[in-house]
């Protein structure tokens, strides 16, 4: 069997704990843990938290703004389903809150830089709604 | 002096990398590199008492000594898996070292061996963080990860292409001088290597480890049995080892990635300084790992490996040798084998058995190995005297 013949684009693996983050993405906002007692944040969720081992975290909304501290634009997709899209551009963001997140770039690459500001924009491109990130508009 | 696990190499067998192995298992290459290793030692089965394994996804998940005992045929008194990627070859020498002068075993055999097979896809089982928050995304596979730390360095520091082409070209150079590797006969200069394709930008396809079947290991004993072996033996002399974060997206700064606590730490137990080291076989999957390992090493400071390499040789008779057996760039990366390969270079080195390669006067190397995206990593000092 080819085995590339009826593979889709892979949809998020979700946990009961992971839950609450997907469920506030279909309703198009980003929440984030913050833990109760040492008031960090927290991703990816968790039951505990990383940083005092406090296992009271709170879901709260998050900014959905942060800056993008390194890109890959990739032409040999790891993921047979993303090949077809390529090439395309993966980052990783450090969100205002501080937890940083591995996401998708709608920005092209003659205009992508180094700590430039982005702001989250939810795409359905796949099974399920995603937190792509875009270049933050001007107010 | 530091409390530090004391112990010796006294066998060690490798197969040659081949690109693809058709009609093996993975336990007929472990069963082949462990006999390897054992006739090296000038030991017979019945005499290893320890075994330490590699994971194999997809093939024998769980139960994997056991396996490979009965497969053996060996009944050993102390087994376990490591399971630290790229790390786990460095990482059982130290553990071997460990259980035996805990008293639970007194001869270990360390061994991990990957078949490769045309056309075989195994897709990954994974349900963790990983699968959930980065795949989804378009984010799968150590290339994105090792290219997203190529372009962080790049940004904060101003490192250019050519200066990550250059540890790619050191790596292919040094092949030339080992007839095993995979890209024997076949040197890139950085031009080659600039001009391959983007594969995640700004990582090339020669910056990339060739994938490969084959298998590796390595007999430990106490330093007590050391001269039981055929070879001069080898001595493990300090052990350092640091886990920061899995995910790419989790990682620390750049200047506090892991090796800046694993190698401090076995050049600590060994009580020398990175400048006393004669052999540096250090981890290379992608070139931006080697860029981190000479600054965390403190060979230079954060961010100048560029001027550091491009100032320095690093041949058998450069002042810096580096990979002589052509690092797993040249050589081939038989999945976790693969770091395995620079444990048995030193060896190699330090017994004087590296023949065309060999470097003058070789008695301290310094080992490292890393797994996931300098997630996991281990570092040995390695010395022909106890
Ligand atoms: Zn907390």
């Amino acid at each position: 069997m080819n085995p590339q013949t009826n593979i889709s684009l892979p949809r998020p693996t979700i946990t009961p704990v992971s839950q609450p983050f997907w469920d506030s993405i279909k309703q198009g906002k980003l929440t984030l843990q913050q833990c109760e007692k040492c008031l960090d944040w927290v991703f990816y969720p968790r039951e505990h938290c990383p940083h005092c081992f406090h296992d009271e975290l709170i879901w709260r909304e998050a900014s959905g703004y942060g800056h993008l501290v390194t890109w890959s634009v990739i032409y040999r997709a790891g993921h047979p389903a993303w090949q077809e899209l390529t090439p395309y551009i993966v980052g990783i963001v450090k969100l205002e809150e501080g937890p940083s997140l591995l996401t998708h770039l709608l920005i092209e690459e003659k205009d992508v830089f180094h700590l430039m500001e982005v702001e989250m924009d939810i795409q359905e491109i796949g099974p399920h709604p995603l937190p792509f990130f875009k270049k933050k508009e001007e107010n | 002096m530091a409390r530090r696990p004391k112990g010796s190499i006294i066998g060690i067998g490798e197969l040659k990398p081949v690109r693809y192995s058709t009609g093996k298992t993975t336990l007929s290459l472990i069963a082949e590199s462990v006999r390897l290793a054992i006739q090296d030692a000038g030991i017979s089965k019945g005499e290893v008492d320890g075994l330490l394994v590699g994971p194999q996804v997809g093939e024998t998940p769980q139960h994997v000594p056991a396996t490979v005992s009965e497969y053996l045929g060996i009944n050993p008194a102390m087994s376990n898996t490591v399971d630290l990627g790229g790390a786990t070859g460095p990482g059982m020498i130290w553990r071997a070292a460990a259980a035996i002068e805990a008293g639970m075993c007194e001869t270990v055999v360390c061994v991990l061996a990957n078949k490769n097979e045309k056309g075989e896809t195994l897709r990954s089982p994974n349900r963790n963080p990983i699968r959930e928050f980065d795949v989804p995304f378009g984010a799968s596979g150590a290339n994105t990860s090792y290219a997203l730390l190529k372009r962080q360095h790049m940004e904060e520091y101003g490192s250019t292409q050519e200066e990550f082409a250059h540890l790619a070209y050191w790596a292919r150079k040094n092949a030339q001088k080992n007839p095993d590797a995979i890209f024997y006969g076949k040197p890139a200069e950085v031009d080659d290597i600039l001009a391959s394709p983007l594969i995640s930008d700004p990582l090339h396809l020669l910056e990339i480890v060739m994938p490969v079947a084959g298998g590796a290991a390595v007999v430990v004993t106490s330093e007590e049995n050391a001269n039981r072996g055929r070879h001069k033996p080898v001595y493990l002399r300090g052990a350092g080892e640091k886990i920061t974060h899995r995910a790419v997206s989790q990682a620390p700064a750049t200047n506090q990635l892991p090796f800046s606590y694993s190698i401090p730490k076995a050049l600590e137990q060994a009580g020398i300084n990175i400048t006393d080291i004669d052999l540096f076989s250090l981890y290379d999957c992608y070139t931006s790992v080697v860029a981190v390992t000479l600054e965390s090493a403190g060979l230079c400071k954060p961010g100048e490996f560029g001027s550091f390499v491009k100032s320095h040789t690093f041949g058998h008779d450069g002042d810096y040798p580096l990979n002589t057996h052509g690092g797993q760039l040249g050589f081939g990366q038989a999945d976790l084998a693969g770091g395995m390969s620079h444990v048995i270079e030193a060896v190699h080195q330090l017994r004087g058995e590296a023949d065309q390669r060999q470097i003058k006067d070789a008695n301290l190397s310094l080992v490292t190995g890393n797994g996931a995206t300098l997630s996991e990593t281990t570092a040995l000092v390695l010395g022909g005297e106890r």
